[in-house]
């Protein structure tokens, strides 16, 4: 049986979160020497960067930003666009940590003397989703959530200025979601999905177990 | 505001003042100029909004996205093999660096390690573009000050090192040499000695910039003491590289991190300056430009002989996970967040690139200073547009 590994600093913040949140800190995944993911509740999302940056000692901001769970309705652009589209797999499946909606706010901060990240996300609601503001904790988030805002629609309770980064005022949709198209793949599909042609006399299999 | 030089001090309690006297007192009308998108300041097409009241700066705000390119969505429609042609081009001057951390993020997620010699010459290649990379800094650093010659000698010994990592990767720009598992092929016959060669050369360039440039009082007296960042600023607005440690921060992701790269085999010293003003951040590269012809020269005695190759399938699927690998790259902390479903290509990466968040701070920074010294500032700071907008 393997032993055990323990990792003290990141088992910290772990302990550090749960004592200051309690109920808010929702799940929490471990790699010892590694790295640290946790998952907090959106209502204690600006109180948890307050514990990070001022209990844990991660005074670094690192980035913010979102996923989006859901499996993208387009595939990978592979498709004939004239041909009916597929049936694909809808059922979303979050990652590590968990998680209960489509979208999830996820940032990571470090601490610079002890040398470890911690990984943060919160689920935020499917329709109108939004979330408190990171700006008056790491002044750094201000871009990121701006950048975020418009690729993703979340909004940002508290920003002062959630102003487009990069599209136009006027448009329409998030580009980061998962069932916003990317046009260019709609007019002609990519051909180059799969870059690996097999050699005489090799089958698939093969290949895939090389 | 604490923690500031007394220059730094003063002229924020300028900028309070004249906002004030601007808006209620005497009524004067303040300017407001615009800088760029096409300014040779910008490595790009940055815009800068800034509002004066006469040669002060009371207000700055950056105007980014007009080279986004998307790539963040790219990268879902594509293989893992063939993100490294996309993210090659997010900072243009040290290609090779932005492979990297996206190849290590795969290879965590497969639990496969490159051969000893891959990740050898990785390294040399990665420091390589850095030298790339910061050698045009330094050459460009003159043209915003008004100094014509450093640039002419930076594009010619930047030339030394471009022709380098073309004859190892057949690509001058965008390499795209780095693989999972590896990389492309091994180094050609002679480049060891010629590496050395160019090596040479570079430290004597390092050498001249710092006596014409670094020495010369104009030069001095343009940068220091203006665009002072604490490092308590540095760190929350996420700066990284050469400009949160010219802030006194020793932070340095070669050193500071267990890595699948050969920076533990080498002896190498991580510069740090205290004063965190634009002379720092520009010296700070100085150094560290040097620095990095050493590390080469001590990985080039020591390569380990070998395949470049590791046994990777050759239909690469990614099993499912999430990883977050980031490298120190000329330009600051460039890292992924990549994360698999176990397909033929990422469902989500999330690119943390450096310049985007070391040009934030520019609407702090550029508050109260003087309009030559917005320049100057945003020369130190040092970007590039596709590191910014990805």
């Amino acid at each position: 049986m393997p032993e055990l590994v323990h990792d003290t600093t990141r088992e910290g913040v772990v302990t550090a979160l749960r004592a200051a949140l309690g109920e808010g800190l929702i799940d929490s995944l471990i790699k010892p020497n590694d790295d640290v993911w946790v998952r907090v509740s959106a209502d204690v999302w600006q109180q948890a960067g307050r514990v990070l940056r001022d209990t844990v000692g991660c005074d670094y901001f690192c980035f913010l930003s979102a996923i989006d769970w859901l499996p993208s309705p387009y595939g990978r652009g592979e498709d004939d666009p004239t041909a009916p589209a597929p049936e694909r797999d809808s059922t979303i499946k979050q990652g590590y940590t968990g998680g209960d909606t489509r979208m999830q706010v996820f940032a990571r901060v470090t601490n610079l003397r002890q040398h470890f990240g911690v990984t943060i996300k919160a689920d935020v609601a499917d329709t109108e989703p939004s979330i408190e503001s990171w700006v008056t904790v790491y002044a750094g988030a201000n871009w990121h959530e701006r950048e975020c805002h418009e690729m993703f629609g979340i909004d940002f309770k508290g920003h002062p200025d959630l102003r487009n980064m990069y599209l136009p005022t006027d448009f329409e949709g998030y580009p980061l979601r998962k069932d916003f198209p990317l046009l260019a793949r709609m007019v002609k599909p990519w051909p180059g999905i799969v870059d690996v042609e097999l050699l005489p006399g090799d089958d698939a299999d093969d290949a895939e177990s090389e | 505001m604490t923690d500031l030089v007394d220059r730094q001090k003063l002229s924020y309690i300028a900028a309070q003042a004249a906002d004030a006297r601007l808006n209620v007192e005497l009524e004067t009308e303040g300017m407001t100029l615009n800088i760029g998108p096409q300014h040779p300041a910008t490595h790009g097409t940055l815009r800068i909004i800034v509002r004066l009241d006469g040669e002060q700066v009371i207000w700055a705000e950056p105007g980014a996205g007009y080279m986004h390119r998307g790539y963040e969505k790219l990268t879902e429609v594509r293989t893992f093999p063939q993100v490294t042609a996309l993210v090659n081009r997010i900072d243009w001057l040290g290609s090779f660096a932005n492979e990297v951390p996206f190849i290590l993020a795969a290879e965590k997620l497969m639990e496969v390690e490159a051969p000893p010699r891959a990740q050898w010459i990785r390294t040399i290649l990665f420091e390589l573009s850095r030298i790339a990379n910061v050698s045009l800094f330094l050459g460009d650093l003159g043209v915003q000050l008004g100094a014509i010659t450093p640039v002419f000698m930076a594009f010619r010994d930047r030339e030394y090192v471009l022709n380098l990592i073309e004859s190892a990767t057949g690509g001058r720009f965008h390499p795209n040499f780095d693989r999972i598992g590896g990389l492309k092929e091994d180094l050609p016959a002679g480049w060891i000695t010629e590496t050395k060669q160019v090596m040479k050369k570079l430290r004597n360039f390092c050498d001249e910039i710092e006596n014409l440039l670094f020495g010369n009082e104009i030069f001095q007296s343009r940068l220091r003491g203006i665009g002072v960042i604490p490092a308590e600023v540095a760190k929350q607005y996420g700066l990284s590289g050469a400009n949160l440690r010219a802030s006194g921060v020793d932070w340095d992701l070669r050193r500071d991190q267990k890595i699948a790269l050969a920076y533990d085999k080498v002896d190498f010293k991580v510069w740090t300056h205290p004063d965190g003003d634009s002379f720092a951040r520009c010296w700070i590269r100085l150094q560290e430009t040097r620095e990095a012809t050493k590390i080469v020269d001590q990985l080039l005695d020591g390569i380990p002989s070998g395949s470049v190759m590791a046994k990777v399938p050759r239909i690469i699927k990614v099993p499912e996970g999430e990883a977050w690998v980031s490298t120190e790259n000329p330009l600051g902390e460039m890292g992924y967040y990549v994360v698999s479903k176990g397909d033929l290509g990422p469902f989500r990466v999330k690119i943390r690139s450096a310049s985007f968040n070391n040009i934030s701070i520019v609407p702090w920074v550029l508050r109260g200073v003087y309009v030559p010294d917005v320049i100057s500032i945003l020369a130190s700071l040092y970007f590039i547009l596709g590191d910014i907008d990805r």
